[in-house]
């Protein structure tokens, strides 16, 4: 596989190992927080961690789209179908997400809903043209990355004038969750020496929207791809800037990102969407200005004023440390629930249904380890 | 094709031959008179003529042969019904010939049964009845017995098949998923993932372009081939739904041992890692419908691999790891990276992540 496999070549990732090993100094800790549910996937799935030193630690952010995306809204969701008939499209990890009442849109699509999985929004808007009489929401979750295809739909379903699509808008804004995480680190809260930034989030809005961290919290920020090897040699950028007391934004994944991100995204998604005011995240509370509404000029591709549900009530399982998991205060393994109650069979949090999601990840790759071999342990030293 | 529910009276005429062409089923096809018996005169039994039809009984009669028997069931229900490779027709009849062979056995007979939705056009039929001839021919067994049911448009999915085979296991021959112990080798017959490829790839959806065939085949003649070679195989699977990984993990609870693979030597075409980096999915969890997973004592994987390499079916084949102690029952794999992960049983459907 051309362009993937370089990236994950292991004779290059053992080298790279050896000189972070080599430079990371011993005296000290370093606590890198990865953003986003893709290099916690990275992590875990290519055993990046085994190859870190020992004081090198990964600290898993809140970067998973569907592990933000707060119960009462999958409630909302749920009661579309139920009290409006319609048909929800939605991507396929949001389909094991529990929601309030240990329900799940899996298991209201048991119960009779019309609940598709679909690819891309495309899929969405075919789904309404194939079918004029039903009402077809498109429940649209995700980062920066996944907002500008929701965009398209919406103008699309303008043009066509199809009167049986809307959009269910949960899309979210990484710089002010990154900002959430920031203003509560410190003592009680999460310890981070450095970020391993979004690598798809960037290719849209770019490298410069990162400035207020080194600015404002004084950390450094090297925006990382989703490929093991990018992961590393992050972290090697890192680990240098920690040592030389550098603190600025750096760029690993030039291959895709540049310093103002794409301006065609954005201006479809200025064109079609607005911040609203707050919005609630799982884990970090109700945030300003962190997540897009549907703009006024398409108020009636508005899920949400086409068919008006009552708030969610979205009430967690008592004992589910997914807020904090999500913050980066705890470890999967805190959790008291976590391979006793929840498991991926059965969820009681979000982290730990999406194969990024951070508990999800622990248990999948790495809930218990061998001991290494000593070729191995010799290799990753 | 007999029918359980109905006597086939003596042969008889009827007023039209089966629209073939422009014809659908419909519920009285299913219903037990004239249409039915003209659906499996001039449809099934047709394409599957053989003796115990032809008997037109509401059973067929086999002469038990010497030694122990291998019985197994298996219902499908594949969305697209033809797909590139194969179809469901013929996929009924690898299925369980391959579960049956996974006990060692030579397989002898099938039984199917079809459970038709109102308005699948007969041509479909037609197609899905040669194919599973052609199939059975090629995989020397008889289809003996048979039932058709007709449910109602939007009860069914077109076509579901649930074939019963039954085989006859060679004597000294103790193939089990319980067998495995700690120092076995673990073996693949050869590529992963391309019959659950070529099924994405032709749902409505998806629609992407590959050249991805599925594997579906029958594996028993292989299986023979490997006995021959290393009549001490402690334990065959074929790694159908939820793939490679669901299979060891389901081998690994049953003897009580954890597996240990590596990365680097799983076969696995360009086209389906590609397809699978596209799709969000892991080619460790996706289908085969051709390919077995063999696990035998460690000094003679070298002579089995050889076996297995020097069979049409088995070119491909690779050593992909070992079975290891392991209280947790865990399958663990060492990474391209040198790194562990454990490969867990699927949680649910296998679904795509979405960045």
């Amino acid at each position: 596989m051309k362009y993937v496999d370089e990236f994950r070549d292991g004779d290059l990732a053992r080298r790279l190992a050896r000189t972070i090993a080599a430079e990371a100094d011993p005296r000290r800790e370093y606590r890198l927080m990865e953003f986003c549910g893709g290099h916690t996937h990275a992590i875990h799935r290519y055993g990046v961690a085994d190859l870190m030193p020992p004081n090198l630690r990964f600290v898993h952010g809140p970067g998973c789209p569907v592990c933000v995306l707060p119960m009462a809204r999958i409630d909302e969701a749920i009661a579309m179908t139920s009290e409006h008939g319609v048909t929800l499209c939605t991507y396929g990890d949001l389909m094991r997400v529990p929601a309030s009442e240990r329900r799940s849109l899996l298991k209201a699509k048991a119960a009779g809903a019309d609940i598709r999985m679909i690819y891309s929004t495309q899929d969405a808007l075919a789904c309404a043209r194939r079918d004029p009489a039903r009402q077809v929401v498109l429940f649209a979750i995700g980062f920066e990355t996944t907002t500008p295809p929701t965009a398209v739909a919406l103008q699309s379903a303008r043009a066509e004038g199809l009167r049986n699509f809307s959009v269910f808008c949960n899309h979210v804004l990484t710089p002010p969750a990154l900002a959430g995480i920031l203003s509560s680190s410190g003592p009680g809260g999460v310890q981070i020496d450095g970020i391993l930034g979004p690598s798809h989030v960037s290719t849209v809005i770019g490298s410069n929207a990162y400035a207020f961290v080194p600015d404002r919290f004084g950390k450094p920020l090297v925006i990382a791809g989703f490929e093991p090897l990018d992961v590393m040699q992050s972290t090697l950028m890192l680990v240098r800037q920690i040592n030389q007391g550098r603190c600025v934004i750096e760029n690993q994944y030039t291959r895709a990102v540049t310093p103002a991100g794409n301006r065609k995204a954005r201006a479809l998604i200025a064109a079609t969407m607005t911040v609203r005011e707050r919005f609630e995240w799982r884990g970090l509370g109700w945030l300003p200005a962190s997540a897009m509404r549907i703009a006024d000029a398409y108020a009636d591709l508005d899920a949400e004023q086409r068919f008006p549900v009552a708030a969610g009530s979205g009430r967690e399982v008592r004992g589910c440390e997914c807020p904090s998991v999500l913050r980066g205060v705890l470890e999967p393994t805190d959790c008291k629930l976590f391979g006793v109650v929840c498991t991926p069979e059965n969820p009681m949090g979000a982290c730990m249904v999406s194969s990024e999601g951070a508990c999800a990840a622990y248990w999948s790759y790495g809930r218990f380890r061998q001991p290494r071999k000593t070729a191995r342990a010799g290799a990753a030293a | 094709m007999s029918d359980q529910d109905q006597p086939t009276p003596p042969p008889r005429r009827f007023t039209a031959r089966l629209d073939l062409r422009q014809g659908s089923v419909d519920m009285s096809h299913g219903s037990g008179g004239r249409a039915m018996a003209q659906l499996i005169e001039q449809l099934f039994r047709r394409h599957l003529d053989n003796p115990w039809l032809a008997a037109g009984n509401d059973q067929a009669c086999v002469l038990p042969p010497p030694g122990r028997l291998a019985v197994s069931t298996d219902g499908h229900v594949v969305a697209p019904l033809f797909f590139p490779g194969g179809d469901i027709g013929s996929l009924a009849v690898h299925g369980t010939v391959n579960d049956i062979a996974m006990a060692g056995a030579r397989p002898l007979y099938l039984t199917a049964s079809f459970i038709l939705e109102e308005g699948l056009p007969l041509a479909d039929l037609d197609r899905i009845v040669a194919s599973m001839a052609a199939a059975a021919a090629a995989a020397g067994v008889s289809v003996i017995a048979g039932d058709t049911k007709v449910v109602e448009r939007g009860h069914g999915d077109g076509c579901f098949i649930s074939t019963t085979g039954i085989g006859v296991i060679p004597d000294g021959i103790t193939i089990s998923g319980e067998r495995a112990v700690p120092g076995d080798a673990i073996l693949v017959s050869g590529y992963l993932g391309d019959h659950g490829v070529a099924i994405l790839s032709r749902r409505e959806n998806l629609g992407f372009e590959t050249e991805i065939t599925s594997d579906s085949m029958a594996l028993h003649d292989l299986v023979a081939a490997m006995l021959a070679a290393v009549p001490d195989l402690h334990c065959l699977r074929d790694p159908t739904r939820g793939g490679l990984a669901t299979s060891l993990n389901e081998l690994a609870l049953q003897s009580g041992v954890g597996m240990q693979i590596r990365e680097a030597a799983l076969p696995v075409r360009p086209a389906v890692a590609a397809a699978c980096e596209l799709l969000g999915l892991d080619p460790l969890y996706v289908a085969n419908e051709g390919k077995l997973i063999a696990i035998c004592p460690a000094p003679q994987a070298a002579t089995l691999l050889a076996a297995m390499r020097a069979h049409p079916k088995g070119r491909d084949a690779a050593i992909i790891g070992e079975v290891v102690a392991d209280p947790h029952h865990f399958v663990q794999m060492e990474t391209r990276f040198g790194g562990q992960r454990i490969v867990d049983w699927l949680a649910g459907e296998q679904l795509p992540r979405i960045c």
